[in-house]
């Protein structure tokens, strides 16, 4: 090794914040706005635009649904922040790829 | 013909548009605030302490590469190309991902190394350290400057900002939130940005598709366009190579993109690697590419598909594809243009953000990778060492504040160019095909001095110069990237046969210096991930996880072949 602190100690803060909670904030906006544009203010200009598709409301429910997903996960296994070992992203073996559920 | 108005890519954005654009805007910025709290060494700063899980680093890995230039390039070869665009994702991304997990992370996180120059430094010494050191910060404040340029432009067109005004915008958020939250901040925008993209892309890639009736309309539609049924198979994409005979184009295929530029690019670019080693475990640093991998393969069904849709569906890019396109489209604009003409307000915001996240990525991860090799190994190792940490956080705070300022003057530089890609594929052929021979030469062969070191990369980069400068005066004359794949092919061989001669003439480092650098000299243990805690689990394996993503490969191959 090098004289230098190149060597990372056990994280000693309380850690990072939880990403899946802001991923999961900003599509449950983004996925109100557009159902609500879908179901109240989508013209009939707008629909024939996307042919025919009223995409603004399919989109708006695939985001609140990416919301939910996202809001689950980091609900059902939040971050834990142990004292003196490196942080424990999931506590329990996820069925999926780290914790896709 | 008439010359393209620029009022003919701009788009229909309302209020509403601008507010789910500037919402995510808050959204990036809170996040370099939030990250600035865990931010109190330079580690934190620079690898973020090297505390990620492997998805995050994952989808970081794979956005910081999914920059707009990218994004609009991909779409326009899909439009031009059509399906035979995929090799740049299947042939020329996925192996070298695999490779760079399974058999080179090893020895960039177990050696604890905090950048690639770094790990020239060790196993080879200061002269190619340097060499690399500089080379890499200039091309990524470079890059920078040219991803800037081209989010202005594209900007400019499709909402009418100035160009100035929108290198500036785009300039100071990247600006904030890297200098405030270091490499934690960039890498979970660039996690965001990667699922605001696909949000940006899913919705104009369905519509398309109903638009054009489907997946078999599709099929009719190009089958019947000038690029006819062969756009519709991978292999043996003799248009892409530019290669007439079949046989050639498939060897130049896997050799020149799967071999030569695949490889220099994702193994020995900081940029990206800077992402596997912020990862919280050896397991974890394995499977950062590996699990980029998997999106990868994915997404060209979002970027190419589009293109492909635009190139039938949308009036200009047919009559451009048929030879008579207005003065000023190009086929870059294929992916706006479908935007344009099938989004309504609302998810059109959502597009236009998507757009922006991509290129803020892209911008990103050329800045927090310059930082880091401009203060550990530039600034610490050869200008003012010695100095307690906080000394180095404050640099890399400064660098990155230098580092956006150069890289909007090169912004204005790139506008001098025509074709940007070309412009930022002759400068990857200078610095990355040399550097992926030197590397595998020198992990495998412990006989390869410190002088072949530098003197390999020396001689790499000046080949890759020649061919360059060749092409451009006219004594070569290559369209396009045929110029680049030819430049990294010969920046390949000179490296190594420079290095092995010169390694034969002079005196190799003693080998107990080179535990944890090379092969054949690192004991297994070191070279192994853990496989119990949070490693544990036979979904958790590297090796399966990379055994998954090549027979998802294979397959999709297969399927369009």
């Amino acid at each position: 090794m090098t004289d230098r602190t190149a060597t990372p100690t056990a994280p000693r803060r309380a850690g990072l914040f939880d990403l899946r909670w802001i991923i999961g904030f900003l599509f449950a906006v983004y996925g109100v706005v557009l159902t609500v544009l879908g179901l109240g203010f989508t013209t009939d200009a707008d629909i024939s635009k996307s042919a025919g598709v009223n995409i603004n409301l399919w989109s708006g429910l695939a985001m609140l649904a990416t919301a939910v997903v996202f809001g689950l996960w980091a609900g059902l296994r939040p971050l834990a922040v142990p004292a003196a070992a490196p942080a424990e992203e999931l506590p329990e073996p996820p069925p999926g790829i780290d914790g896709h559920h | 013909m008439t010359v393209l108005a620029a009022s003919d890519l701009r788009l229909d954005a309302g209020p509403l548009d601008y507010a789910l654009l500037a919402f995510y805007f808050v959204i990036v910025l809170g996040i370099g605030y939030l990250a600035r709290r865990s931010v109190s060494t330079s580690l934190d700063f620079f690898l973020s302490g090297r505390s990620l899980p492997a998805w995050v680093t994952g989808l970081a890995f794979i956005s910081a590469n999914l920059g707009a230039l990218e994004l609009l390039g991909m779409a326009a070869n899909g439009a031009q190309y059509g399906i035979p665009t995929v090799h740049y994702y299947w042939i020329g991304a996925i192996p070298a991902m695999v490779f760079l997990g399974l058999v080179m992370m090893p020895f960039y996180y177990g050696s604890k190394v905090r950048s690639v120059p770094e790990f020239l430094r060790r196993r080879f010494g200061k002269g190619a350290h340097l060499v690399n050191a500089i080379s890499f910060a200039c091309a990524q404040v470079l890059i920078a400057g040219v991803n800037l340029y081209a989010l202005a432009l594209l900007l400019n067109l499709m909402l009418g900002w100035p160009i100035p005004l929108s290198i500036v915008i785009a300039a100071l958020v990247v600006l904030a939130y890297t200098t405030l939250g270091g490499l934690s901040a960039a890498i979970y925008n660039e996690v965001l940005q990667f699922f605001v993209i696909v949000a940006a892309l899913l919705p104009v890639t369905i519509v398309g598709l109903v638009k054009v009736g489907g997946w078999s309309g599709l099929v009719d539609k190009i089958t019947n366009s000038p690029g006819g049924g062969e756009q519709l198979s991978a292999w043996p994409a003799t248009d892409l190579t530019g290669l007439g005979n079949a046989t050639m184009s498939v060897i130049g295929l896997v050799f020149g993109l799967g071999f030569v530029l695949s490889f220099g690019y994702w193994t020995t670019n900081f940029a990206e690697v800077q992402r596997a080693m912020s990862a919280k475990s050896m397991s974890a640093a394995m499977r950062t590419p590996i699990i980029g991998a998997y999106p990868k393969a994915l997404i060209p069904a979002i970027v190419i598909i589009p293109g492909m849709i635009a190139a039938v569906a949308v009036p200009q890019m047919a009559a451009l594809k048929a030879g008579h396109g207005e003065a000023g489209l190009e086929f870059n604009h294929a992916l706006p243009l479908l935007i344009r003409d099938l989004l309504p307000n609302g998810v059109l915001g959502v597009a236009i953000t998507g757009l922006l996240a991509s290129f803020m990525a892209g911008v990103a991860a050329n800045v927090s990778s310059f930082n880091t090799v401009f203060t550990y190994d530039l600034w610490q190792d050869y200008v003012v060492k010695d100095k307690p940490d906080e000394y180095y956080l404050r640099v890399g705070r400064w660098a990155t504040a230098a580092g956006v300022l150069v890289a909007i003057g090169t912004a204005f530089i790139a506008s001098g160019y025509g074709n940007i890609m070309d412009y930022i594929q002759a400068l990857f052929s200078f610095f990355n095909a040399p550097l992926f021979a030197t590397f595998i030469l020198g992990m495998f062969w412990r006989r390869m001095t410190p002088a072949a070191g530098w003197s390999g990369l020396v001689a790499g980069t000046l080949g890759a110069v020649a061919v360059f400068v060749l092409n451009e005066v006219g004594v070569l004359s290559l369209p396009g990237q045929g110029a680049s794949f030819l430049g990294a092919g010969v920046a390949f061989v000179l490296d190594i046969a420079v290095s092995v001669v010169v390694s034969l003439a002079t005196r190799p480092k003693p080998e107990a210096e080179l535990v944890g650098f090379v092969y054949g000299l690192t004991p297994k243990e070191q070279r192994t991930h853990s496989t119990h805690g949070e490693d544990a689990g036979w979904y958790r394996s590297p090796y399966l996880l990379a055994g998954g993503v090549l027979v998802l490969t294979l397959v999709l191959n297969i399927i369009f072949a």
